[in-house]
C-alpha cells in the first residue's frame, strides 16, 4: 500500500499492547425474519450479523470495516441493545449485558453511540442545549447541572456555547451538527463511543476536523472508540485494530498496520486493493472485487466468501473456516488457506511461525 | 492523505452563523403573519367564534320568542334584518344563537376524537407491531363504513340528542385521526434522535414527552382543524334529519330543515343558514391550509 511506511511496523508492537478487554462480544447473531404469505408466516431470514465474537481494549480504537450490508451497523445497533440480538452475549467492563446482568441503562450510561446522519439524528423542535442535557437529564441529572454539562461539551467539542446553545438543528452546518452529536454522546460520560460512520457523509476537510476532534476527546477523555466505517483511509488513520467483516461475520481482526500491510484473508487484500490509490503509477488496472455481496438470505455455504474468491477451492464451499491466528498472536483471520490441514491446496504445509 | 492535515481553525465555522437564531414556532409564526388569505379567514373564524360566545349580548331579540303574525319575514325587514322564520322568530338572532351549537357540535366531537384518536394512534405507531396490528384494524372496521352513514346510523341507534349526536361524531372522527397519528409517529419513531434518545436509555413515556409528541402534535393538530369543518357539516345533517338537536332550539342545520318549506315563498331567507355552515367550515377549512403550509418548514 502507498500509505504504509517503515515506521507504521515500529507502531505496531504499541498498538497492540495487551491492555484488558472493556468491551467482550461472543457469538452475536441477528437474524431479521422476511414474512409474508398467509398468515404472515416466516418465509426466509437475513442472516445480517451471524457469530460474530471480538474483543474492544480499554483505550483502543477499533475500526470496523466492509463492504456495505455486511452487519456493521446491525453490530452497533446490537451493542447498544437498540434491537435485541438474538443469540450471543456482550460483556461490558466483565459484566454480561441483559437480563440477569447489567441493566441496560447502566450499559447505555457507558456505552453511546454517534450516528451517520447528523441532521436526522438531532430533534429539530429541541435547541442544542435540550438535545445535549436529556440524556444526563434521563439519568438522574438535575435540569441546571444538566445544562452546564451541555454548555461545557459544547466548548470540549469546539463550538462556543455562547453562540449555539440557543440554536436549533437546522440552523447548524453538517459538521457543527456532527459535533453535537459527538457532545450529546459524551453527556453520559460513558467509557466506550461507537461511532456508526460518523464522518462519512462530512465533506473531507470537516471530516478531517473532526477525526483530529475525535482524537483529542479519546485522549482527554480516555476513552474507547468503536469507530464504523466504509472508509480504509480513515479507518487507518484513527484505528489501533481493525475488524473486517463480510456478510455477517467477521473474517479478520489484527492491529492496522498488520492488516494494512500483511492483510491475510482474500477478501481483506481485495478491499484494500480497491483502496483509490494517491499515486498514478499504482493505479489499480481491473477491478479487484467483481459483482455484489452475495444475498444475505440465503448466504453461500462454507466460506461465505468463495464465491468471489480467486483462490477458492473445494474445501472452501463445504467447510467453514474459524477465525485463527496467524503470525502474530494478535491477528486472525478466516481462511482455509492459512491452516495446515484444512485441505485448501494452497494451504500450508506445515503451521506457520 | 489529506486527513493527517491539521484542522482549519474553529473559529471561521462559528464565524458563519452569526444569524438571529429562531425557534420552530416563532418561524411558523412569521410565516403565518404574512399569509393574507389565511390571516382573513382566521378573522373570520374568530368572528363566528365571537359572536356565538356573546350572542346574548348582541341579539336584537329573544331566539325562542314566536309571533304568529311576523312569519317569513324577509331579509331587510324593519326590526328584523335578517327577516323572521316560519314561527315569527328573529333570524338575526338565532343565526347568533345557532352559532354556538353548531360551533359545539362542530368542535367538540373533533376535540374528543383528538384526544382519544391521536393517543391510539401515537401508541400504535410508537409501539408497532401487535399492538399497532390490533389498534389499526380496529379502526379500519370503523372506516369500512361511509362517515355520514356511520354517523346516522350510531346517532339512530342512541336516539336524538345533543349528546348522542357528539358521541356518534367522534366516534367517526376517531378512525381517520388515530389514522394521521399512527403514520406522522411511524416515521418519527424511525429517525435517528429516536434511536439516540433510546440509546441515553431514556423510558419510553420519556421519549414520547419530549421527541415524539413535538414532532407529531403539529400535523395531528392541523389535520383535526380541517376536520372541524366536516363535523360541523355531518353536525347539521344529523339535526337535519332530526337526530340531533331538537326544536326549538337554535342551531344553523336544524334551521336549514325547518325553512325548507319557506324556500319557494322566501330563497334568501331558506338560504341563510345554509351560508353560515358554508361560511364557517370554508374558513375553518382553509385556515387549516393556512396553518399546514405554514408549518411545513423545509430546511
Amino acid at each position: 500500500m502507498a500509505q504504509v511506511t517503515a515506521d507504521a511496523t515500529t507502531e505496531a508492537p504499541a498498538a497492540a499492547h495487551r491492555a484488558r478487554p472493556i468491551l467482550a462480544v461472543n457469538d452475536l447473531k441477528k437474524y431479521f425474519p422476511i414474512r409474508g404469505g398467509l398468515m404472515n408466516r416466516q418465509v426466509a431470514q437475513v442472516q445480517a450479523v451471524d457469530g460474530v465474537s471480538f474483543e474492544v481494549r480499554e483505550g483502543e480504537t477499533l475500526g470496523i470495516v466492509g463492504e456495505s450490508g455486511c452487519g456493521k451497523s446491525t453490530t452497533a445497533r446490537l451493542l447498544m441493545r437498540l434491537i435485541e440480538p438474538d443469540a450471543g452475549d456482550v460483556l461490558l467492563d466483565g459484566e454480561r449485558v441483559g437480563p440477569g446482568g447489567m441493566a441496560l441503562t447502566a450499559m447505555r450510561r457507558q456505552m453511546q453511540m454517534v450516528f451517520q446522519d447528523s441532521y436526522a439524528s438531532l430533534n429539530p423542535r429541541l435547541t442544542i442545549e435540550d438535545t445535549i442535557a436529556f440524556g444526563p437529564q434521563v439519568h438522574g441529572v438535575s435540569r441546571n447541572e444538566a445544562r452546564g454539562r451541555a454548555r461545557s461539551l459544547l466548548g470540549k467539542v469546539g463550538l462556543d456555547p455562547n453562540l449555539f446553545i440557543r440554536r436549533y438543528p437546522h440552523e447548524l452546518s453538517g459538521g457543527q451538527r456532527q459535533r453535537i452529536n459527538i457532545a450529546r454522546a459524551l453527556a453520559l460520560e460513558p467509557k466506550v463511543v461507537i461511532l456508526d460512520e460518523a464522518v462519512s457523509a462530512l465533506d473531507k476537510s470537516v471530516e478531517a476536523q473532526v477525526l483530529n476532534l475525535l482524537t483529542d476527546l479519546k485522549r482527554d477523555l480516555s476513552l474507547t472508540y468503536i469507530f464504523i466505517s466504509h472508509d480504509l483511509h480513515v479507518v487507518h488513520y484513527i484505528s489501533d485494530r481493525v475488524l473486517v467483516m463480510y456478510l455477517g461475520q467477521v473474517v479478520e481482526i489484527g492491529p492496522v498496520a498488520e492488516i494494512y500491510e500483511r492483510p491475510s484473508h482474500p477478501y481483506t487484500r481485495s478491499l484494500l486493493s480497491a483502496m483509490p490509490s494517491m499515486d498514478p503509477s499504482r493505479r489499480a488496472k481491473k477491478p479487484p472485487l467483481t459483482g455484489d455481496p452475495p444475498n444475505p438470505v440465503n448466504p453461500p455455504s462454507g466460506c461465505r466468501f468463495h464465491t468471489r474468491c480467486p483462490h477458492a477451492a473445494d474445501v472452501c464451499k463445504t467447510k467453514v473456516p474459524i477465525l485463527q491466528r496467524n503470525g502474530n498472536n494478535d491477528h486472525l483471520a478466516a481462511c482455509h488457506m492459512l491452516n495446515s490441514g484444512s485441505g485448501h491446496p494452497d494451504a500450508p504445509t506445515r503451521r506457520m511461525a | 492523505m489529506n486527513i493527517s492535515t491539521p484542522a482549519a481553525p474553529e473559529t471561521i465555522d462559528v464565524a458563519q452563523v452569526a444569524v438571529q437564531s429562531r425557534g420552530y414556532w416563532a418561524t411558523v409564526l412569521q410565516r403565518l403573519r404574512r399569509d393574507r388569505v389565511t390571516l382573513f379567514f382566521g378573522g373570520i373564524v374568530l368572528l363566528v367564534i365571537l359572536i356565538s360566545v356573546f350572542a346574548d349580548v348582541i341579539a336584537p331579540h329573544d331566539p325562542y320568542k314566536a309571533s304568529m303574525i311576523k312569519r317569513l319575514k324577509p331579509v331587510g325587514t324593519e326590526g328584523h334584518w335578517l327577516g323572521t322564520d316560519e314561527t315569527g322568530r328573529d333570524m338575526l338572532s338565532r343565526l347568533l344563537y345557532g352559532g354556538r351549537l353548531s360551533l359545539f357540535m362542530g368542535i367538540m366531537p373533533v376535540l374528543y376524537a383528538l384526544a382519544i384518536g391521536g393517543t391510539l394512534g401515537i401508541i400504535a405507531g410508537f409501539v408497532g407491531g401487535r399492538v399497532n396490528m390490533v389498534i389499526m384494524r380496529t379502526m379500519d372496521v370503523f372506516y369500512a363504513f361511509p362517515s355520514v352513514l356511520l354517523a346516522i346510523a350510531i346517532s339512530g341507534a342512541l336516539g336524538a340528542g345533543i349528546g348522542n349526536a357528539v358521541l356518534s361524531l367522534t366516534l367517526v372522527f376517531i378512525p381517520p385521526l388515530a389514522r394521521v397519528a399512527e403514520s406522522v409517529t411511524t416515521q418519527v419513531r424511525n429517525l435517528d434522535y429516536v434511536e439516540a434518545a433510546r440509546a441515553s436509555g431514556a423510558s419510553a413515556g420519556k421519549i414520547i414527552r419530549v421527541h415524539v409528541l413535538s414532532n407529531v402534535l403539529g400535523a395531528i393538530f392541523i389535520y383535526a382543524t380541517s376536520l372541524i369543518s366536516v363535523s360541523i357539516i355531518l353536525a347539521s345533517g344529523l339535526s337535519f334529519l332530526g337526530l340531533g338537536v331538537r326544536p326549538p332550539e337554535p342551531e344553523w342545520g336544524l334551521m336549514l330543515n325547518t325553512l325548507r318549506q319557506a324556500i319557494y315563498v322566501n330563497p334568501l331567507l331558506a338560504a341563510l343558514p345554509g351560508v353560515m355552515i358554508f361560511i364557517t367550515s370554508l374558513s375553518f377549512n382553509l385556515v387549516s391550509d393556512g396553518l399546514r403550509s405554514a408549518m411545513d418548514i423545509r430546511v
